[in-house]
């Protein structure tokens, strides 16, 4: 269906909502079309474009992992049009979904590395399609770090998730609120997430850092990386922007030469070095 | 040095940051800032320039916090007065002047506001020839007639938008049309879509059109835009007493309400 | 690529047959002052001694406003309408100019570069362009500047030039060229031996293409951004005027249990244009955008798909209503 006509979505019936934190759910989708379905596939970092027929398209990424068959999910805050359509929508409704779109995350070049995710806020998304990636294929990797923050114990997504990967002894799972977010039950770190990683001091011998999250938390946490001895080859980023169609056409989300739907979303820091800071 | 050169570089000698004023294009006269000394040679003035230079006024990123002059004509004196009535123009920044006489006429620097309003009370708002043909030809049409006439008209909008950023009155920060929750007005160009924008946009300049033409100018595809603005000019002032191209000094027409009101066409 | 002669009468021939096999012919229409491209039923409809239409003829193939797919919701189902291209008919855009003509490519490019665009295959593959070379140009041409000339064939499937008796030579350059002259092979002669320059306008070269790529590799945080676009209003008139420009919007046509997803023309211009959501813009000032719209044809394009993003029409500068000349900002830009 979608594979003649590039704008045309797959209808997808919502199979199970979830309501992560105010404002932010998780749809998990299911292709209505079996065919759809058998032909689709995707790698970690890549994104699409969801329909809320009516009010039109947004863009995340697909925050589930590849390895998981059968169904794939989106986390979105409800802000504008077409999130608040979407956030209207129920269990059992239709919607569209168009991708997927972008370039991917380099895991077969972290084979045999240890891997630093460092995500704030609402960027766990896009992180947490790699990060469930990286432990569906676990003996890929050396350690796997979490530093994961958010304004407050409430605003934190995927707790059922986070409490999976604390449980687990393959991953150093550290989380963080702002300071006055937490609360008097938290167990976890207090402090931003840039200085709760300079604490944690992963070491950057044979590692990759990935790091995703607003604007600001991005600006404080490269110096820690680049202190701590990460080069710049080695962190890795996912870049946003406003977007429309999502396959490099419409002219909406270049930062500099660069596409972010067609050479992004993911992109390293060296490459970021190359573009102009201003334009994203 | 002419009486414009002077004037420019003595208020660039005495701290203005920038004069906003005209220079030769290749159409005509067009839109120059200029920032030294130096450049107020290049510096033109013709009453007939069609961009209203009121329309920068309005942008801070422009305009910055310094002193800066515009050298108006007769159509940007009536912009800034009517922006002046809504409030809009914070008066300490702003130097006014304009040439009395075409070329090498006498400059005059408005004190503020009131001066301004006071030299345009004499200065009857012309009507251009465009619009005098379109008088013309609509005044033979019957209501189904005039319809389809604008209907055409409109269906050659491409929603460029020009009108709306040649127009110094048009200064929202969020146009309707940016709106979309809801989508009040289709972005896309479509025959009724074009016929919304467009009688949208002349409700919004009933009373505040300073009739200038600007957007009639700008219309790449020569759409008579301003015709309808400039024709209810007329009706208000039939309705209202509002005087053709000088600002109400007790508020708009329609954005105010008095007692006095007429109530007639309520029934 | 083959050459012939066409006279008067044949040429009206011919173009009747066109009309006759029911292919939709657009050529520039006077209105008033203004030459537009529309759909004409005759050769007395066409326009005559004039330089440039105001639009460009994009609008045959990239639609200003075009249904991507319809939608129906009933209850908690939905039921798409896939875009179907047989629906688009047979085209010929007539009397285009070659820079026009070769505006196409870069066009074509974006749309059918990566994924393929079939919406936009579907309108180009169903058209033929039949240029005619410039006799005329003006001040705001430039397509010498720009890897182009007022003779120039790329693009075209067919290009006229009109001679002083009337007639045409003829170049038919593509196969689709000689699939339109083929039900009226009769109309056209053998090539006559005539120096098609002859006929051709003079434009000046104003500026070095590679010089202006060169310059602008360095040019990001120029002053020269702001100083240029002071007087930019920031409308759109540039971008949809220009047979290049294909920034484009996805719009929600809703009419509450069904609707259409709509593209429509859209310019980097606008300051909404990059807006996020969020309030984040970008692109928050006049003089950005107006770099981005430079370096974007002149910087971006050629290093991305190996073509400048313009072909020295000058439209964008005649439709400017504040006079923002490109060819003029060029040349400053090499100085």
């Amino acid at each position: 269906m979608s594979k003649s006509n590039i704008y045309l979505p797959y209808l997808m019936r919502i199979e199970k909502i979830t309501q992560e934190a105010p404002g932010v759910k998780t749809f998990r989708l299911k292709f209505e079309k079996e065919e759809d379905e058998k032909e689709f596939s995707f790698k970690s970092g890549q994104f699409g474009e969801y329909s809320a027929f009516g009010e039109g398209e947004s863009t995340f990424c697909i925050a589930s992992s590849p390895t998981k068959k059968g169904y794939i999910e989106c986390t979105f805050r409800a802000t504008g049009r077409v999130t608040n359509g979407l956030d209207a929508l129920e269990e059992g409704n239709t919607m569209g979904f168009r991708g997927p779109f972008g370039n991917t995350f380099p895991m077969d070049e972290w084979k045999g590395k240890n891997l630093v995710f460092v995500a704030g806020g609402i960027a766990l998304p896009p992180m947490r399609c790699v990060i469930c990636n990286a432990l569906d294929t676990r003996e890929n990797y050396k350690d796997i770090t979490i530093v994961y923050g958010a304004k407050s114990v409430n605003d934190l997504v995927y707790k059922d998730e986070l409490k999976e990967w604390a449980d687990r002894p393959d991953v150093n799972l550290v989380t963080t609120v702002d300071p006055g977010g937490e609360t008097p039950d938290w167990k976890g770190e207090v402090g931003f997430v840039p200085s709760v990683l300079d604490k944690v001091a992963p070491s950057s011998e044979n590692t990759v850092a990935i790091v995703c999250g607003p604007p600001i938390m991005i600006k404080f946490t490269f110096p820690v990386l680049e202190k701590l001895g990460f080069k710049d080859e080695n962190i890795y980023t996912t870049l946003e922007n406003r977007m429309k169609c999502g396959v490099g056409k419409c002219g909406r989300c270049n930062v500099g030469k660069l596409y972010v739907c067609k050479d992004g979303p993911v992109f390293s820091k060296a490459q970021l070095n190359d573009i102009p800071a201003e334009e994203y | 040095m002419n009486k414009l050169e002077e004037k420019a570089v003595s208020l660039l000698q005495s701290g203005v940051k920038l004069i906003l004023g005209y220079e030769k294009g290749d159409k005509g006269a067009r839109p120059f800032f200029c920032h030294t000394p130096e450049d107020a040679s290049k510096l033109i003035y013709d009453e007939h320039a069609t961009t209203n230079l009121a329309t920068y006024i309005l942008k801070p990123e422009l305009m910055g916090h310094d002193k800066v002059a515009v050298c108006a004509t007769l159509r940007t004196l009536r912009a800034i007065a009517q922006l002046a009535s809504e409030n809009q123009i914070k008066g300490e920044n702003l130097i006014v002047f304009t040439i009395t006489e075409e070329g090498n006429g006498d400059v005059k620097e408005f004190s503020g506001i009131d001066e301004i309003n006071s030299y345009l009370t004499d200065k009857e708002l012309e009507v251009a020839q465009l619009y005098k043909e379109l008088d013309e030809k609509l005044s033979g049409m019957s209501r189904e007639e005039k319809w389809s006439f604008w209907v055409n008209e409109f269906s050659r909008c491409i929603k460029c938008y020009a009108c709306r950023a040649a127009c110094p009155l048009c200064y929202c920060t969020r146009c309707i049309t940016d709106v979309n929750r809801p989508q009040w007005i289709d972005p896309w160009p479509s025959p009724m879509g074009n016929m919304e924008w467009q009688i949208n946009r002349v409700m919004h300049m009933v009373g505040r059109c300073i009739g200038c033409g600007a957007c009639t100018k700008a219309c790449p595809v020569g759409i008579p835009i301003g015709y309808l603005s400039r024709k209810m000019l007329n009706d208000l002032s039939e309705e209202f007493g509002y005087i053709p191209g000088q600002a109400m000094k007790d508020g708009n027409s329609l954005s105010t309400f008095k007692p006095e009101d007429k109530e007639n066409f309520i029934h | 690529m083959e050459k012939r002669y066409i006279n008067k009468e044949g040429l009206a021939k011919w173009f009747g047959s066109i009309l006759n096999s029911g292919k939709r012919v657009y050529a520039p229409v006077r209105h008033g002052e203004k030459v537009d491209f529309h759909q004409v039923h005759s050769l007395e409809d066409v326009a005559e001694d004039y330089i440039q239409t105001t639009l460009s003829a994009k609008s045959v193939i990239f639609p200003r406003a075009e249904v991507l797919f319809s939608y129906k919701k009933d209850n908690k189902e939905v039921t798409l309408e896939d875009f179907n291209p047989d629906s688009v008919p047979e085209t010929v855009i007539w009397k285009i100019r070659p820079c026009d003509a070769a505006g196409f490519i870069p066009l074509s490019d974006i749309f059918n570069g990566g994924y393929d665009d079939v919406v936009y295959a579907a309108h180009l593959n169903k058209t033929t362009l039949v240029s005619f070379s410039c006799a005329k140009a003006d001040d705001f041409c430039f397509c010498t500047s720009v890897n182009g000339s007022p003779g120039a064939t790329k693009g075209s499937d067919i290009q006229l030039t009109i001679l002083p008796d009337g007639g045409a030579i003829a170049e038919i350059i593509t196969d689709k060229g000689m699939a339109l002259i083929k039900s009226a092979d009769d109309c056209f002669e053998s090539a006559k031996d005539e120096d098609k320059s002859k006929y051709l306008a003079d434009v000046p070269v104003y500026f070095d293409l590679n010089t202006v790529h060169d310059k602008l590799k360095e040019a990001f945080s120029s002053d020269i951004w702001k100083q240029q676009s002071e007087r930019c209003l920031g409308c759109g008139a540039c971008a949809f005027v220009c047979p290049t420009c294909a920034c484009f919007s996805i719009e929600e046509n809703s009419k509450g249990s069904h609707g259409q997803r709509i593209r429509c023309w859209d310019s980097c211009g606008f300051s909404m244009f990059t807006q996020h959501t969020s309030g984040h813009n970008p692109r928050s000032t006049q003089s950005q955008r107006w770099r981005q719209r430079i370096l974007h044809k002149f910087s971006y394009m050629p290093e991305r798909i190996n073509d400048f993003g313009c072909t020295g029409c000058g439209r964008c500068s005649r439709a400017c209503p504040v006079d923002m000349n490109i060819r003029e900002h060029l040349t400053s830009i090499v100085k």
